[in-house]
């Protein structure tokens, strides 16, 4: 089948029910998306679809065929999406294990919702979990990278 | 267990000698000018780049930026040059307390700090010293500038000396600069290894991708202890991608062509297992009988004066009993070990926090000499401990796959494999009578405490476990600086053996005795009808560091001002690892009796900071780290089952729970701790004693439920 990762379309030979995850890391070599659980409970293998935020390790990647795929490493072309702008500023990374996920889950909430609340903003990272506890620091990136975008406007 | 006594004594006889007590063996080794190649740790290329090669692992604690740092300081290079990189395995990267290559215990920033400055230092004079040669002048008369050697108005860059610099044989002693000459020392610096880890571009021990590699997993025994009967592979081998399926003594592997084929057909096995009397464990059970144990006296790791006649004579008695659960460590990466066999060479990539063990339990199972097992060492998807594995077994596991499979194999494990596959934070159980003066002072402490030994049975036994008394099992409580005043006290050990292996999980013994410790104080001060922090200023008088730390962050939250409507403050300070931190949390509970932790003021005495924002990130995380299992973690057996199996059940610290965090960092000349662990253990306490001034519940037990 043919994927559209990252503007590329490629053809991938995987069986309809893999999970897109393991289509990306296997097959396609984009291992900046993470595997973490398997079953949607920590968000690192976040990428976008369309460009909304989905769980790549539990969907098939035939549901993801003739559809934009982005993953950390499209998000920009040289790290300077202003979520990744704001995350270096901020410091937020430690492991790094995690970030991806934590990266294009804020973009796509700073995508649909420019100026999030910080109860929106706890509600769209609920689901990435960062076991070295880099939450405060993703907040405050997230408010910076909102203020960056809205300073651009 | 692979290695043996004496291979352990060759190489790392000094292992334990600074992990239980660090400042006494810190002081000795530390004094020694270190003896260093600097090649083997800053390499300065015509590209005028400067690389710095780091002894110990990257997991997120901040190295990568901290040791450069050190280096930078001393040979005054320009900081957007600086590359890192991991060192391989290699007796020069052997570490300076413990005589062998690891990461752990909170040590890498002030065991290096001498090092990584002095071969700064080194690397900076054979520059000078090229530059002289160069201009035919006196080294003396040049000075260095961000980069440059310089003299007068004519200055040579560090590239353009580097060949003849290397060529040179390093000083035999240099001056390190005074405190008052640090440009970076101290300062707040951003990390280094930013760019790679918000790209995707970071490269982690499971994204390795060899030519002819293939993906393994293994199907493990469903209960500690468990052995392969016979298996059926007729059917996972029809799985497509699926190539071999192989046995190794710690269970089944499946290999294939990729992960998701792999996982398939290991799905498919069918295995009988021999489950051993493993299968009898019940964790319900297993705490009622340390509960038991607990009534009895067990091995004595402190005794001083007569507690009995103290007791009796006591104004008032107190008794409590505390109890924590098995806790994995549930790294974000899951574990994972890349090995190729091939000429004679066992290579290996994983994130691994012991170097010096896997090396050489890898040697043994490859069979080949210890040079030739080449350990490259990705970046650290977390390690809180799980990766310093006193049996090496993932990578044990990963060479006899990799033997068996007769190609380049990564043995991945899944969430499932980590939360079932032991290495846990043991449970554990503390007893704890004490008796008071008519100010209710402490005067008899009687103290049980009852939990599996982490290093007993292992090669490191007989150099940490001390009369039966694993330090590691009562750091913390044998050297609670609140029990230095009490006349009469006895602290013994109950080590009662089971199949669950255990293993070091951030911030060690401290992760329950804090909680027993700080718990019960809390219980005399109230008892007392004291004010928590008064009462603990009483009995650390002899503690000016501790009290310090205290009343600054006492003072930040707050304390004797009102909280907020419906909340409360708690308060516990503990000093782990060479640093004192102290934290007051604000909780308040909402209708569902759920405990919400909404702001912790913490105070941190560490002696010299070295990057304060480095720091701050890592005492916000021990935060986190510590309220997962302060209000979440626990992980239960059932017929020798693990019963949960991923993020659903054992639930984590996730970001609507993440209170504010703020972090002073207090100025000290005390001798450098560290700071990847000592902020975990105190915030339970510091909860749970704030839950108690709010509902005037005493939790006992972690996670802390109130009902």
């Amino acid at each position: 089948m043919k994927l559209e990762v990252n503007g590329q379309v490629r053809e991938v030979d995987a069986p309809d029910e893999m999970p897109l995850l393991w289509a990306l890391r296997d097959l396609c070599g984009t291992t900046g998306v993470k595997f973490g659980c398997g079953m949607a409970q920590c968000g690192a293998c976040t990428v976008h679809l369309d460009g909304k935020a989905v769980r790549s390790c539990v969907l098939p990647v035939a549901a993801a065929a003739g559809r934009k795929i982005t993953t950390i490493e499209g998000l920009s072309p040289d790290g300077s999406h202003p979520v990744q702008v704001a995350w270096a500023e901020i410091d937020v990374v430690q492991c790094g294990y995690c970030q991806s996920g934590q990266i294009m889950s804020a973009a796509a909430l700073l995508a649909e919702v420019p100026d999030p609340s910080d109860e929106e903003i706890d509600r769209a990272m609920a689901g990435n979990i960062c076991r070295c506890g880099t939450y405060q620091r993703v907040r405050e990136a997230i408010r910076r990278a909102s203020s960056m975008r809205r300073a651009q406007r | 267990m692979t290695l043996t006594r004496r291979e352990l004594l060759v190489s790392g006889a000094g292992l334990l000698i600074a992990f239980h007590v660090p400042r006494k063996g810190r002081a000795a080794q530390m004094d020694k000018t270190p003896s260093v190649d600097p090649n083997a740790f800053v390499r300065v290329a015509p590209d005028e780049s400067v690389t710095v090669l780091l002894a110990h692992s990257e997991m997120g604690q901040g190295i990568w930026t901290t040791l450069a740092m050190l280096i930078a300081e001393e040979l005054d290079c320009d900081w957007p040059k600086i590359r890192v990189e991991h060192a391989p395995a290699a007796p020069a990267y052997a570490h300076p307390a413990y005589g062998l290559q690891m990461t752990g215990g909170s040590t890498t920033t002030w065991s290096e700090f001498d090092r990584y400055r002095t071969v700064g230092a080194m690397a900076r004079e054979m520059l000078v010293r090229a530059a002289a040669g160069r201009w035919k002048v006196r080294p003396r008369s040049l000075h260095t500038a961000n980069g440059f050697v310089v003299r007068g108005t004519a200055r040579l860059s560090y590239g353009q000396l580097a060949e003849a610099a290397q060529r040179l044989s390093p000083p035999a002693s240099v001056q390190l600069k005074p405190k008052k000459d640090w440009k970076l020392i101290g300062k707040p610096m951003r990390r280094l290894d930013t760019p790679e880890k918000i790209t995707g571009k970071a490269q982690f021990g499971i994204d390795v991708q060899l030519p002819g590699m293939r993906t393994a997993l293994i199907a493990r025994a469903p209960v500690f202890g468990g052995k392969v009967t016979s298996f059926d592979a007729s059917k996972a081998k029809a799985v497509p991608g699926v190539q071999q399926v192989v046995q190794v003594p710690s269970g089944v592997a499946v290999v294939a062509t990729n992960f998701w084929s792999a996982k398939l057909g290991r799905d498919a096995l069918q295995i009988d297992w021999d489950l051993g009397p493993g299968a009898g464990l019940d964790s319900g059970r297993l705490l009622a009988s340390y509960r038991e144990q607990a009534k009895r006296p067990g091995m004595v790791a402190v005794a001083k004066g007569d507690v009995d006649t103290a007791m009796a004579s006591a104004a008032k008695h107190l008794e409590a009993e505390y109890d924590v659960p098995y806790l994995a460590h549930a790294t974000m990466e899951p574990l994972n070990c890349t090995v190729r066999l091939e000429g004679g060479r066992c290579e290996i990539w994983t994130g691994t926090q012991f170097h010096g063990v896997d090396q050489m339990a890898a040697a043994q199972i490859a069979g080949v000499q210890l040079q030739n097992v080449v350990i490259h060492t990705p970046f650290l998807g977390g390690g809180f401990g799980r990766r310093a594995t006193l049996d090496s077994h993932f990578v044990v596991e990963g060479v006899h796959v990799a033997k068996a499979a007769g190609v380049p194999v990564k043995v991945v494990w899944t969430r499932e494999d980590d939360i079932r596959g032991g290495h846990y934070r043991p449970m554990y159980v503390h007893r704890i009578e004490a008796g008071v003066d008519d100010k209710g002072l402490p005067k008899a402490w009687r103290h049980t405490i009852v939990g599996q030994s982490i290093l007993t049975g292992t090669p490191f036994e007989k150099l940490v476990v001390k009369d039966g008394v694993d330090a590691s099992s009562v750091e913390g409580a044998v050297d609670s600086p609140y029990l230095e005043q009490v006349p009469a006290r006895k602290i013994t050990l109950h080590s009662p053996v089971n199949p669950v292996p255990p293993q070091w999980w951030r911030s060690v013994g401290h992760s329950h005795t804090a909680f027993a410790m700080e718990s019960m104080i809390d219980e005399l001060a109230w008892a007392a009808g004291r004010d928590p922090l008064e009462f603990r200023g009483a009995l650390l008088a002899q503690k000016p560091r501790h009290r310090r730390a205290l009343e600054a962050a006492a003072s930040s939250a707050g304390w004797g001002t009102p909280p907020p409507e419906g909340r409360a403050r708690g308060l516990a300070v503990h000093d782990s690892f060479g640093t004192i931190v102290a934290e007051v949390a604000e909780v308040s509970v909402d209708a569902a009796k759920r405990i919400r932790v909404h702001k912790v003021s913490c105070a941190v005495d560490c002696g010299q900071a070295v990057n304060p924002l480095g720091i701050e990130a890592q005492v916000q995380g021990a935060v986190a780290f510590g309220l997962s299992a302060a209000l979440l973690g626990a992980l239960t057996l059932k017929l020798g089952r693990v019963e949960q199996s991923n993020f659903h059940d054992y639930r984590v610290l996730r970001i609507p729970d993440m209170p504010q965090v703020t972090v002073q960092i207090l100025e000290s000349d005390a001798k450098m701790g560290g700071i990847g662990e000592p902020a975990t253990a105190p915030i339970a306490p510091a909860v749970a004693n704030a839950v108690y001034a709010l509902t005037r519940q005493r939790l006992r037990s972690l996670p802390l439920r109130l009902t």
